[in-house]
Protein backbone atom coordinates (compact mmCIF):
# COMPACT_ATOMS: atom_id res chain seq x y z
CA UNK A 1 0.00 0.00 0.00
CA UNK A 2 1.38 3.03 -1.40
CA UNK A 3 0.09 5.54 1.04
CA UNK A 4 0.01 5.28 4.94
CA UNK A 5 -1.43 6.12 8.07
CA UNK A 6 -0.28 7.14 11.27
CA UNK A 7 -1.69 7.79 15.13
CA UNK A 8 0.13 11.18 16.11
CA UNK A 9 -1.84 11.15 19.29
CA UNK A 10 -3.07 8.93 21.99
CA UNK A 11 -4.90 9.54 25.12
CA UNK A 12 -6.64 7.43 28.13
CA UNK A 13 -8.24 7.44 31.10
CA UNK A 14 -7.06 6.21 34.02
CA UNK A 15 -9.46 2.81 34.13
CA UNK A 16 -11.80 2.75 37.42
CA UNK A 17 -14.74 0.64 38.76
CA UNK A 18 -17.31 3.90 39.10
CA UNK A 19 -16.87 7.10 37.50
CA UNK A 20 -20.36 8.59 39.34
CA UNK A 21 -18.56 12.00 39.31
CA UNK A 22 -18.62 12.15 35.54
CA UNK A 23 -21.11 11.69 32.58
CA UNK A 24 -20.67 9.89 29.51
CA UNK A 25 -19.54 13.14 27.93
CA UNK A 26 -17.28 14.56 30.32
CA UNK A 27 -15.35 11.11 30.63
CA UNK A 28 -14.85 11.43 26.69
CA UNK A 29 -13.49 14.71 27.12
CA UNK A 30 -10.96 13.83 29.38
CA UNK A 31 -9.27 11.86 26.76
CA UNK A 32 -10.12 14.72 23.64
CA UNK A 33 -8.54 17.36 24.72
CA UNK A 34 -5.27 16.03 25.92
CA UNK A 35 -4.86 14.18 22.41
CA UNK A 36 -6.47 18.24 20.60
CA UNK A 37 -3.26 19.39 22.68
CA UNK A 38 -0.30 16.76 22.11
CA UNK A 39 -1.34 17.30 17.90
CA UNK A 40 -2.27 20.79 18.22
CA UNK A 41 -4.96 20.42 16.52
CA UNK A 42 -8.81 21.90 16.77
CA UNK A 43 -12.63 22.25 15.83
CA UNK A 44 -13.80 24.45 13.39
CA UNK A 45 -16.32 24.45 10.64
CA UNK A 46 -13.45 26.43 8.43
CA UNK A 47 -11.73 23.12 7.31
CA UNK A 48 -8.72 24.65 7.50
CA UNK A 49 -5.03 22.97 7.79
CA UNK A 50 -5.27 22.29 11.92
CA UNK A 51 -8.89 21.10 11.84
CA UNK A 52 -10.04 17.99 12.55
CA UNK A 53 -12.04 17.01 9.57
CA UNK A 54 -13.87 13.79 10.95
CA UNK A 55 -15.00 12.05 14.10
CA UNK A 56 -15.23 8.09 14.62
CA UNK A 57 -17.01 7.78 17.72
CA UNK A 58 -17.16 4.03 19.19
CA UNK A 59 -20.01 3.53 22.25
CA UNK A 60 -22.57 0.62 22.73
CA UNK A 61 -26.42 1.72 23.19
CA UNK A 62 -27.28 -0.54 25.42
CA UNK A 63 -24.23 0.48 28.05
CA UNK A 64 -25.01 4.17 27.54
CA UNK A 65 -28.75 3.54 27.99
CA UNK A 66 -29.74 5.61 25.07
CA UNK A 67 -30.02 4.84 21.56
CA UNK A 68 -27.70 6.51 19.32
CA UNK A 69 -25.49 6.95 22.20
CA UNK A 70 -22.86 9.32 19.65
CA UNK A 71 -25.55 12.03 19.95
CA UNK A 72 -24.95 12.10 24.34
CA UNK A 73 -21.35 12.87 23.75
CA UNK A 74 -22.15 14.63 20.78
CA UNK A 75 -21.03 18.49 22.07
CA UNK A 76 -17.57 16.89 23.81
CA UNK A 77 -16.76 15.01 20.54
CA UNK A 78 -16.50 17.74 18.09
CA UNK A 79 -19.40 16.38 15.86
CA UNK A 80 -21.02 19.31 15.52
CA UNK A 81 -17.94 20.55 13.86
CA UNK A 82 -16.66 17.71 11.27
CA UNK A 83 -18.12 14.54 9.91
CA UNK A 84 -19.13 11.68 12.48
CA UNK A 85 -19.76 8.58 12.28
CA UNK A 86 -20.65 5.48 14.91
CA UNK A 87 -19.31 2.19 15.46
CA UNK A 88 -20.99 0.29 17.42
CA UNK A 89 -18.63 -2.65 18.14
CA UNK A 90 -15.10 -2.73 19.85
CA UNK A 91 -13.26 0.35 18.89
CA UNK A 92 -10.81 -1.37 17.13
CA UNK A 93 -13.36 -1.46 14.13
CA UNK A 94 -13.98 2.39 14.59
CA UNK A 95 -9.83 2.67 14.46
CA UNK A 96 -10.40 0.47 10.78
CA UNK A 97 -12.96 3.07 10.04
CA UNK A 98 -11.11 5.63 10.61
CA UNK A 99 -8.30 4.47 8.54
CA UNK A 100 -10.01 3.66 5.75
CA UNK A 101 -11.59 7.13 6.16
CA UNK A 102 -8.40 8.58 5.27
CA UNK A 103 -6.81 5.98 2.75
CA UNK A 104 -10.24 6.65 0.76
CA UNK A 105 -9.06 10.34 0.35
CA UNK A 106 -11.57 12.12 1.98
CA UNK A 107 -9.75 13.14 4.78
CA UNK A 108 -6.51 14.51 6.11
CA UNK A 109 -6.90 13.89 10.19
CA UNK A 110 -9.50 12.05 11.69
CA UNK A 111 -10.36 12.07 15.90
CA UNK A 112 -11.75 8.56 17.25
CA UNK A 113 -13.15 8.58 20.52
CA UNK A 114 -14.66 5.34 22.42
CA UNK A 115 -16.05 5.69 26.08
CA UNK A 116 -18.17 2.60 27.81
CA UNK A 117 -19.38 3.20 31.72
CA UNK A 118 -19.94 -0.39 32.53
CA UNK A 119 -20.94 0.66 35.96
CA UNK A 120 -23.79 2.76 34.02
CA UNK A 121 -25.88 -0.50 33.20
CA UNK A 122 -26.59 -3.82 34.37
CA UNK A 123 -23.79 -6.65 32.25
CA UNK A 124 -26.07 -9.95 32.21
CA UNK A 125 -29.01 -7.81 30.97
CA UNK A 126 -27.11 -5.93 27.98
CA UNK A 127 -24.95 -9.05 26.68
CA UNK A 128 -28.60 -11.61 26.98
CA UNK A 129 -29.93 -8.92 24.62
CA UNK A 130 -27.13 -9.85 22.04
CA UNK A 131 -28.84 -13.21 21.46
CA UNK A 132 -31.46 -14.42 19.13
CA UNK A 133 -34.84 -13.69 20.66
CA UNK A 134 -36.45 -16.60 19.60
CA UNK A 135 -33.57 -19.74 19.79
CA UNK A 136 -31.04 -18.44 22.19
CA UNK A 137 -32.33 -15.25 24.73
CA UNK A 138 -35.09 -17.05 26.85
CA UNK A 139 -32.71 -19.39 28.02
CA UNK A 140 -30.60 -16.87 29.61
CA UNK A 141 -27.21 -16.99 27.91
CA UNK A 142 -25.10 -13.88 28.52
CA UNK A 143 -21.40 -13.68 27.16
CA UNK A 144 -19.99 -15.01 30.87
CA UNK A 145 -21.76 -18.07 30.50
CA UNK A 146 -21.15 -18.51 26.87
CA UNK A 147 -17.61 -17.93 27.53
CA UNK A 148 -17.92 -20.96 30.09
CA UNK A 149 -18.90 -23.18 27.09
CA UNK A 150 -16.07 -22.00 25.13
CA UNK A 151 -13.65 -22.26 27.98
CA UNK A 152 -14.75 -25.84 29.13
CA UNK A 153 -14.69 -27.36 24.92
CA UNK A 154 -11.20 -25.62 24.71
CA UNK A 155 -9.96 -27.41 27.43
CA UNK A 156 -11.60 -30.79 26.28
CA UNK A 157 -10.63 -30.15 22.86
CA UNK A 158 -6.89 -29.26 23.22
CA UNK A 159 -5.82 -30.66 26.96
CA UNK A 160 -5.51 -26.84 28.27
CA UNK A 161 -6.10 -26.52 32.26
CA UNK A 162 -7.53 -24.29 34.61
CA UNK A 163 -3.53 -23.69 35.60
CA UNK A 164 -2.67 -22.44 32.25
CA UNK A 165 -5.97 -20.16 33.15
CA UNK A 166 -5.04 -18.79 35.95
CA UNK A 167 -1.90 -18.44 34.87
CA UNK A 168 -2.78 -15.33 32.33
CA UNK A 169 -4.21 -13.63 34.86
CA UNK A 170 -1.85 -13.82 37.32
CA UNK A 171 0.63 -12.37 34.43
CA UNK A 172 -1.75 -9.74 32.99
CA UNK A 173 -3.11 -8.29 36.43
CA UNK A 174 1.36 -8.27 37.47
CA UNK A 175 1.73 -6.49 34.01
CA UNK A 176 -1.27 -4.16 35.57
CA UNK A 177 1.52 -3.05 38.55
CA UNK A 178 3.43 -1.80 36.25
CA UNK A 179 0.46 0.21 34.27
CA UNK A 180 -0.68 3.50 35.72
CA UNK A 181 -4.07 3.33 34.24
CA UNK A 182 -4.96 -0.03 35.22
CA UNK A 183 -7.68 -0.55 37.43
CA UNK A 184 -6.92 -3.46 39.55
CA UNK A 185 -3.43 -4.19 39.43
CA UNK A 186 -2.63 -7.53 41.47
CA UNK A 187 0.61 -9.33 42.85
CA UNK A 188 -1.50 -13.00 42.84
CA UNK A 189 -0.24 -16.34 42.64
CA UNK A 190 -1.95 -19.36 40.40
CA UNK A 191 -3.50 -20.65 43.85
CA UNK A 192 -4.77 -17.25 44.26
CA UNK A 193 -6.98 -17.20 41.10
CA UNK A 194 -8.08 -21.49 41.30
CA UNK A 195 -9.55 -20.84 45.21
CA UNK A 196 -11.45 -17.43 44.21
CA UNK A 197 -14.91 -17.93 43.93
CA UNK A 198 -16.16 -20.37 40.92
CA UNK A 199 -18.36 -17.84 38.97
CA UNK A 200 -19.18 -19.96 36.35
CA UNK A 201 -17.27 -23.10 36.24
CA UNK A 202 -14.81 -23.15 35.10
CA UNK A 203 -14.40 -19.45 35.35
CA UNK A 204 -13.21 -18.36 38.50
CA UNK A 205 -13.76 -14.46 39.63
CA UNK A 206 -9.97 -13.58 39.41
CA UNK A 207 -10.40 -15.73 35.38
CA UNK A 208 -12.45 -12.53 34.84
CA UNK A 209 -12.37 -8.70 34.27
CA UNK A 210 -13.43 -5.89 36.92
CA UNK A 211 -16.68 -3.38 35.97
CA UNK A 212 -14.64 -0.55 34.55
CA UNK A 213 -15.57 2.57 33.42
CA UNK A 214 -13.37 4.68 31.01
CA UNK A 215 -12.56 6.48 27.39
CA UNK A 216 -9.75 6.84 24.59
CA UNK A 217 -8.85 8.99 22.19
CA UNK A 218 -6.78 8.82 19.24
CA UNK A 219 -5.77 11.23 16.13
CA UNK A 220 -4.85 9.44 12.77
CA UNK A 221 -3.69 11.03 10.19
CA UNK A 222 -2.39 10.83 6.39
CA UNK A 223 1.51 9.60 6.14
CA UNK A 224 2.47 13.43 5.32
CA UNK A 225 0.24 15.11 7.75
CA UNK A 226 1.31 12.61 10.65
CA UNK A 227 5.23 13.35 10.59
CA UNK A 228 4.34 17.53 10.70
CA UNK A 229 2.30 16.66 13.71
CA UNK A 230 4.21 14.56 15.66
CA UNK A 231 8.06 12.99 15.60
CA UNK A 232 6.96 9.47 16.41
CA UNK A 233 4.20 8.60 14.36
CA UNK A 234 2.98 5.04 15.21
CA UNK A 235 1.75 3.34 11.78
CA UNK A 236 -1.30 1.03 10.79
CA UNK A 237 0.20 -1.49 8.52
CA UNK A 238 -2.75 -3.93 8.65
CA UNK A 239 -6.14 -4.27 9.75
CA UNK A 240 -9.31 -7.01 8.88
CA UNK A 241 -12.29 -8.29 10.95
CA UNK A 242 -14.55 -11.24 10.29
CA UNK A 243 -17.73 -12.40 11.89
CA UNK A 244 -18.39 -16.20 13.42
CA UNK A 245 -22.03 -17.38 12.50
CA UNK A 246 -24.52 -16.27 15.26
CA UNK A 247 -25.94 -19.60 16.69
CA UNK A 248 -23.87 -21.15 19.09
CA UNK A 249 -24.16 -24.80 18.45
CA UNK A 250 -22.61 -23.88 14.96
CA UNK A 251 -19.81 -23.47 16.12
CA UNK A 252 -17.11 -25.43 17.32
CA UNK A 253 -16.14 -23.32 20.21
CA UNK A 254 -12.70 -24.36 20.67
CA UNK A 255 -12.07 -22.81 17.35
CA UNK A 256 -11.84 -19.63 16.26
CA UNK A 257 -12.33 -19.29 12.32
CA UNK A 258 -13.12 -15.65 12.34
CA UNK A 259 -9.80 -14.78 13.89
CA UNK A 260 -8.01 -16.68 11.68
CA UNK A 261 -9.44 -14.92 8.95
CA UNK A 262 -9.16 -11.45 10.23
CA UNK A 263 -5.50 -12.20 10.81
CA UNK A 264 -4.75 -13.64 7.70
CA UNK A 265 -6.00 -10.93 5.99
CA UNK A 266 -3.88 -7.81 8.10
CA UNK A 267 -0.44 -10.19 8.00
CA UNK A 268 -0.92 -10.11 4.34
CA UNK A 269 -1.72 -6.16 4.26
CA UNK A 270 1.57 -5.97 6.67
CA UNK A 271 3.10 -8.21 5.04
CA UNK A 272 3.67 -10.14 8.24
CA UNK A 273 4.32 -14.15 6.99
CA UNK A 274 6.12 -15.42 10.20
CA UNK A 275 4.10 -13.29 13.17
CA UNK A 276 5.19 -15.37 15.70
CA UNK A 277 8.78 -14.03 14.93
CA UNK A 278 8.04 -10.54 13.40
CA UNK A 279 5.48 -9.32 16.03
CA UNK A 280 7.82 -7.99 19.15
CA UNK A 281 4.51 -7.51 21.75
CA UNK A 282 0.65 -8.13 21.48
CA UNK A 283 -1.95 -7.21 23.07
CA UNK A 284 -5.07 -9.25 23.10
CA UNK A 285 -8.40 -9.12 24.63
CA UNK A 286 -8.68 -11.29 27.52
CA UNK A 287 -11.72 -10.48 28.94
CA UNK A 288 -11.85 -14.03 30.57
CA UNK A 289 -8.27 -15.52 30.56
CA UNK A 290 -8.90 -18.50 28.52
CA UNK A 291 -9.53 -16.34 25.72
CA UNK A 292 -6.04 -15.12 25.44
CA UNK A 293 -4.52 -18.69 24.95
CA UNK A 294 -6.75 -19.37 22.07
CA UNK A 295 -7.41 -15.88 20.84
CA UNK A 296 -3.40 -16.19 20.72
CA UNK A 297 -3.78 -19.46 18.09
CA UNK A 298 -6.92 -18.48 16.65
CA UNK A 299 -4.06 -15.33 15.85
CA UNK A 300 -1.38 -17.60 14.66
CA UNK A 301 1.45 -16.85 17.14
CA UNK A 302 0.86 -20.74 17.73
CA UNK A 303 -0.26 -24.18 16.54
CA UNK A 304 -3.68 -25.40 17.93
CA UNK A 305 -3.46 -26.19 21.67
CA UNK A 306 -0.35 -24.61 22.21
CA UNK A 307 -0.97 -21.49 23.91
CA UNK A 308 -0.89 -23.15 27.06
CA UNK A 309 2.74 -24.44 26.85
CA UNK A 310 3.44 -20.77 26.09
CA UNK A 311 2.45 -19.63 29.26
CA UNK A 312 3.97 -22.27 31.24
CA UNK A 313 7.48 -21.69 29.68
CA UNK A 314 7.09 -17.80 30.27
CA UNK A 315 7.14 -17.18 26.70
CA UNK A 316 4.64 -14.42 26.67
CA UNK A 317 5.89 -12.35 30.15
CA UNK A 318 7.08 -9.52 29.90
CA UNK A 319 11.10 -10.64 28.90
CA UNK A 320 10.19 -13.36 27.54
CA UNK A 321 10.13 -13.85 23.35
CA UNK A 322 6.61 -12.72 22.51
CA UNK A 323 5.43 -10.49 25.35
CA UNK A 324 1.46 -10.03 25.71
CA UNK A 325 -0.82 -7.52 27.15
CA UNK A 326 2.49 -5.77 29.13
CA UNK A 327 -0.45 -3.45 29.96
CA UNK A 328 -2.03 -6.08 32.01
CA UNK A 329 -4.99 -6.41 29.89
CA UNK A 330 -8.63 -6.53 29.95
CA UNK A 331 -8.15 -8.65 33.22
CA UNK A 332 -6.50 -5.32 34.99
CA UNK A 333 -9.99 -3.41 33.99
CA UNK A 334 -10.83 -2.40 30.24
CA UNK A 335 -14.27 -1.53 30.07
CA UNK A 336 -15.99 -3.52 26.67
CA UNK A 337 -16.10 -1.39 23.52
CA UNK A 338 -13.38 0.73 25.01
CA UNK A 339 -10.78 -3.06 25.56
CA UNK A 340 -9.41 -2.60 21.51
CA UNK A 341 -8.62 0.89 21.42
CA UNK A 342 -6.70 0.50 24.73
CA UNK A 343 -5.02 -2.66 23.23
CA UNK A 344 -4.18 0.01 20.81
CA UNK A 345 -2.99 2.62 22.92
CA UNK A 346 -0.34 0.00 24.93
CA UNK A 347 1.04 -0.87 21.29
CA UNK A 348 1.72 2.84 20.67
CA UNK A 349 3.43 3.39 24.33
CA UNK A 350 4.91 0.57 23.69
CA UNK A 351 6.54 1.64 19.94
CA UNK A 352 6.91 4.42 20.84
CA UNK A 353 9.44 3.52 24.08
CA UNK A 354 7.09 5.35 26.62
CA UNK A 355 5.80 2.12 28.09
CA UNK A 356 7.89 2.89 31.13
CA UNK A 357 8.45 0.12 33.37
CA UNK A 358 7.16 -2.17 31.02
CA UNK A 359 8.73 -1.60 28.29
CA UNK A 360 9.62 -4.29 25.88
CA UNK A 361 12.89 -2.62 24.53
CA UNK A 362 13.27 -2.58 20.95
CA UNK A 363 9.17 -3.24 20.16
CA UNK A 364 9.20 -2.34 16.62
CA UNK A 365 5.65 -4.15 15.73
CA UNK A 366 2.93 -4.52 17.68
CA UNK A 367 -0.13 -6.82 17.09
CA UNK A 368 -4.27 -5.23 18.74
CA UNK A 369 -6.98 -7.52 18.98
CA UNK A 370 -10.54 -6.37 20.03
CA UNK A 371 -13.15 -8.57 20.03
CA UNK A 372 -17.28 -8.16 20.25
CA UNK A 373 -20.05 -10.86 21.11
CA UNK A 374 -20.47 -13.74 22.25
CA UNK A 375 -17.21 -16.07 22.38
CA UNK A 376 -15.68 -13.90 20.05
CA UNK A 377 -18.20 -13.73 17.60
CA UNK A 378 -16.34 -10.49 15.97
CA UNK A 379 -12.89 -10.30 15.71
CA UNK A 380 -10.49 -7.93 15.26
CA UNK A 381 -7.01 -7.80 14.46
CA UNK A 382 -4.42 -4.76 13.80
CA UNK A 383 -0.95 -4.90 12.98
CA UNK A 384 1.16 -1.27 13.75
CA UNK A 385 4.81 -0.59 13.01
CA UNK A 386 7.42 2.17 14.27
CA UNK A 387 9.00 2.17 10.80
CA UNK B 1 -20.67 -7.00 39.57
CA UNK B 2 -19.53 -3.79 41.07
CA UNK B 3 -21.90 -2.71 44.46
CA UNK B 4 -23.89 -0.05 43.51
CA UNK B 5 -24.10 1.77 47.33
CA UNK B 6 -26.95 4.99 47.88
CA UNK B 7 -24.21 5.67 50.43
CA UNK B 8 -21.93 7.63 47.92
CA UNK B 9 -24.70 9.41 46.63
CA UNK B 10 -25.93 10.84 49.71
CA UNK B 11 -22.27 11.45 50.86
CA UNK B 12 -21.79 13.68 47.97
CA UNK B 13 -23.25 16.23 46.02
CA UNK B 14 -23.23 13.87 42.75
CA UNK B 15 -26.36 12.61 41.57
CA UNK B 16 -27.09 9.33 39.66
CA UNK B 17 -30.46 8.85 38.13
CA UNK B 18 -31.65 5.12 37.81
CA UNK B 19 -33.89 4.73 34.65
CA UNK B 20 -35.47 1.42 33.45
CA UNK B 21 -36.01 1.30 29.41
CA UNK B 22 -38.99 -0.79 28.88
CA UNK B 23 -38.77 -1.39 25.16
CA UNK B 24 -41.71 -3.60 23.98
CA UNK B 25 -40.93 -5.53 20.59
CA UNK B 26 -42.09 -8.53 18.83
CA UNK B 27 -39.59 -10.78 17.34
CA UNK B 28 -40.80 -12.94 14.35
CA UNK B 29 -39.49 -16.68 14.49
CA UNK B 30 -39.49 -16.93 10.96
CA UNK B 31 -41.53 -19.92 8.86
CA UNK B 32 -38.95 -22.94 9.50
CA UNK B 33 -38.31 -21.49 12.56
CA UNK B 34 -42.40 -21.36 13.56
CA UNK B 35 -42.70 -25.21 12.11
CA UNK B 36 -39.82 -25.95 14.84
CA UNK B 37 -41.58 -24.37 17.87
CA UNK B 38 -45.04 -25.97 16.70
CA UNK B 39 -43.54 -29.39 16.61
CA UNK B 40 -41.96 -29.02 19.96
CA UNK B 41 -45.58 -27.52 20.98
CA UNK B 42 -47.62 -30.23 20.14
CA UNK B 43 -45.95 -33.18 19.26
CA UNK B 44 -42.58 -33.18 21.47
CA UNK B 45 -40.36 -33.50 18.43
CA UNK B 46 -37.08 -31.75 17.24
CA UNK B 47 -36.90 -30.50 13.67
CA UNK B 48 -33.91 -30.25 11.67
CA UNK B 49 -33.75 -28.63 8.29
CA UNK B 50 -31.61 -30.42 5.73
CA UNK B 51 -29.36 -28.41 2.58
CA UNK B 52 -29.75 -31.36 0.04
CA UNK B 53 -26.28 -29.53 -1.33
CA UNK B 54 -23.81 -29.49 1.18
CA UNK B 55 -25.64 -32.88 3.64
CA UNK B 56 -26.34 -30.59 6.24
CA UNK B 57 -28.91 -31.05 9.09
CA UNK B 58 -29.38 -27.80 11.08
CA UNK B 59 -30.61 -27.71 14.26
CA UNK B 60 -32.44 -25.06 15.06
CA UNK B 61 -33.87 -24.75 11.55
CA UNK B 62 -32.95 -21.81 9.49
CA UNK B 63 -33.96 -21.16 5.63
CA UNK B 64 -30.40 -20.39 4.30
CA UNK B 65 -27.52 -22.50 4.36
CA UNK B 66 -24.42 -20.99 6.01
CA UNK B 67 -22.10 -22.81 3.45
CA UNK B 68 -23.96 -22.53 0.03
CA UNK B 69 -26.63 -19.72 0.67
CA UNK B 70 -29.65 -22.17 -0.61
CA UNK B 71 -33.05 -21.39 0.30
CA UNK B 72 -33.60 -24.69 2.86
CA UNK B 73 -37.19 -25.88 3.29
CA UNK B 74 -36.78 -29.73 4.00
CA UNK B 75 -37.53 -30.37 7.56
CA UNK B 76 -36.14 -33.47 9.22
CA UNK B 77 -36.94 -35.39 12.55
CA UNK B 78 -33.69 -35.36 14.72
CA UNK B 79 -33.40 -37.72 18.19
CA UNK B 80 -34.43 -36.02 20.87
CA UNK B 81 -31.06 -37.68 22.42
CA UNK B 82 -27.81 -36.34 21.88
CA UNK B 83 -24.01 -36.09 22.83
CA UNK B 84 -22.61 -33.25 25.33
CA UNK B 85 -20.08 -31.18 23.59
CA UNK B 86 -19.93 -28.52 26.23
CA UNK B 87 -20.93 -27.76 29.68
CA UNK B 88 -21.15 -24.34 32.04
CA UNK B 89 -22.04 -24.54 35.44
CA UNK B 90 -23.77 -20.90 36.28
CA UNK B 91 -23.52 -20.16 40.01
CA UNK B 92 -24.09 -16.72 40.42
CA UNK B 93 -27.64 -15.70 40.06
CA UNK B 94 -28.49 -13.61 36.71
CA UNK B 95 -31.45 -11.19 36.48
CA UNK B 96 -32.16 -12.84 32.89
CA UNK B 97 -32.36 -16.78 33.74
CA UNK B 98 -35.41 -18.06 33.30
CA UNK B 99 -35.87 -20.50 35.81
CA UNK B 100 -35.00 -19.88 39.89
CA UNK B 101 -31.80 -20.87 41.68
CA UNK B 102 -28.15 -21.82 41.15
CA UNK B 103 -26.40 -23.63 39.49
CA UNK B 104 -27.69 -22.85 35.96
CA UNK B 105 -26.32 -25.45 34.18
CA UNK B 106 -26.12 -25.03 30.17
CA UNK B 107 -24.78 -27.16 27.59
CA UNK B 108 -24.36 -27.90 24.04
CA UNK B 109 -25.71 -31.02 22.37
CA UNK B 110 -25.42 -32.61 19.55
CA UNK B 111 -28.85 -34.36 18.58
CA UNK B 112 -28.63 -37.90 16.87
CA UNK B 113 -29.05 -36.94 13.24
CA UNK B 114 -27.96 -33.49 13.73
CA UNK B 115 -24.32 -31.78 12.30
CA UNK B 116 -24.87 -28.64 14.98
CA UNK B 117 -25.18 -28.82 18.34
CA UNK B 118 -28.39 -27.40 20.15
CA UNK B 119 -27.97 -24.99 23.00
CA UNK B 120 -30.01 -25.44 25.99
CA UNK B 121 -29.78 -26.29 30.01
CA UNK B 122 -29.28 -29.73 31.78
CA UNK B 123 -31.06 -30.76 34.54
CA UNK B 124 -31.17 -33.89 36.85
CA UNK B 125 -27.63 -33.84 37.19
CA UNK B 126 -24.85 -33.16 39.62
CA UNK B 127 -22.71 -30.65 38.47
CA UNK B 128 -19.90 -33.08 39.51
CA UNK B 129 -21.09 -35.91 36.93
CA UNK B 130 -20.88 -33.52 34.32
CA UNK B 131 -18.49 -35.67 31.39
CA UNK B 132 -18.03 -34.31 27.81
CA UNK B 133 -19.54 -36.87 25.84
CA UNK B 134 -22.05 -37.79 27.89
CA UNK B 135 -25.17 -38.90 26.58
CA UNK B 136 -28.45 -37.11 27.17
CA UNK B 137 -32.16 -36.88 26.38
CA UNK B 138 -34.40 -33.90 25.74
CA UNK B 139 -37.01 -33.28 29.25
CA UNK B 140 -39.93 -31.86 28.23
CA UNK B 141 -42.65 -29.61 29.96
CA UNK B 142 -46.10 -31.13 30.22
CA UNK B 143 -48.75 -30.34 27.31
CA UNK B 144 -50.10 -27.74 28.87
CA UNK B 145 -47.41 -25.47 30.05
CA UNK B 146 -45.94 -25.84 25.94
CA UNK B 147 -46.33 -22.85 24.77
CA UNK B 148 -44.15 -23.07 21.25
CA UNK B 149 -40.87 -21.96 22.68
CA UNK B 150 -37.44 -23.14 22.58
CA UNK B 151 -38.50 -23.32 26.56
CA UNK B 152 -41.18 -26.26 25.81
CA UNK B 153 -38.28 -28.58 26.29
CA UNK B 154 -37.52 -27.97 30.17
CA UNK B 155 -33.89 -29.17 29.76
CA UNK B 156 -31.57 -32.32 29.02
CA UNK B 157 -31.39 -35.07 31.58
CA UNK B 158 -28.48 -37.70 31.39
CA UNK B 159 -29.17 -40.92 30.14
CA UNK B 160 -29.18 -43.98 31.73
CA UNK B 161 -28.03 -46.92 30.14
ZN1 LIG C 1 -25.81 -25.78 1.67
Amino acid sequence: MAERVGIVAVAQTKYQPNRDEVNAGELVWETIEPVMKEAGVRFTNDDGDGDIESIVTCSQDFWDGMTISSMGVMSFTGGHHATEDKIAEDSLNALFAAYAQILSGHFDMVLVSTHTKESMGDRSIIESAAFDPVMMRPLGLDFFIAAALQARRYMDKYGVTAEQFAKVAVKNRGNGMKNPVAQEPMNITVEDVLKSKMLVDPIHQLDTKPISDGSIAMILAREEKAKKLTNKPIWITGVSNCYETHYLGDRDLAECDALVTAARRAYKMAGITLPAKEIDIAEIADEYSYQELLWMEGLGLCGRGEAGRLIDAGVTQIGGKLPVNTSGGMLSGNPNVVAGMARVAESVLQLRGEAGERQVPGASVALAHGTTGACGAHQCVMTLSNK
Amino acid sequence: MTERTVEILEDSDRFVFPWQLAIPNTYPAGVVGSKFLIELRDNKKIKGIKCPECNQVYVPPRSTCKYCFGELSELVDVSDKGTLVTYAVSYEPTPVQPVEGTPVIYGIVKLDGADTGFVHMLGEVDPKQLEIGMRVKAVFKTKKKRVASILDIKYFKPLKI
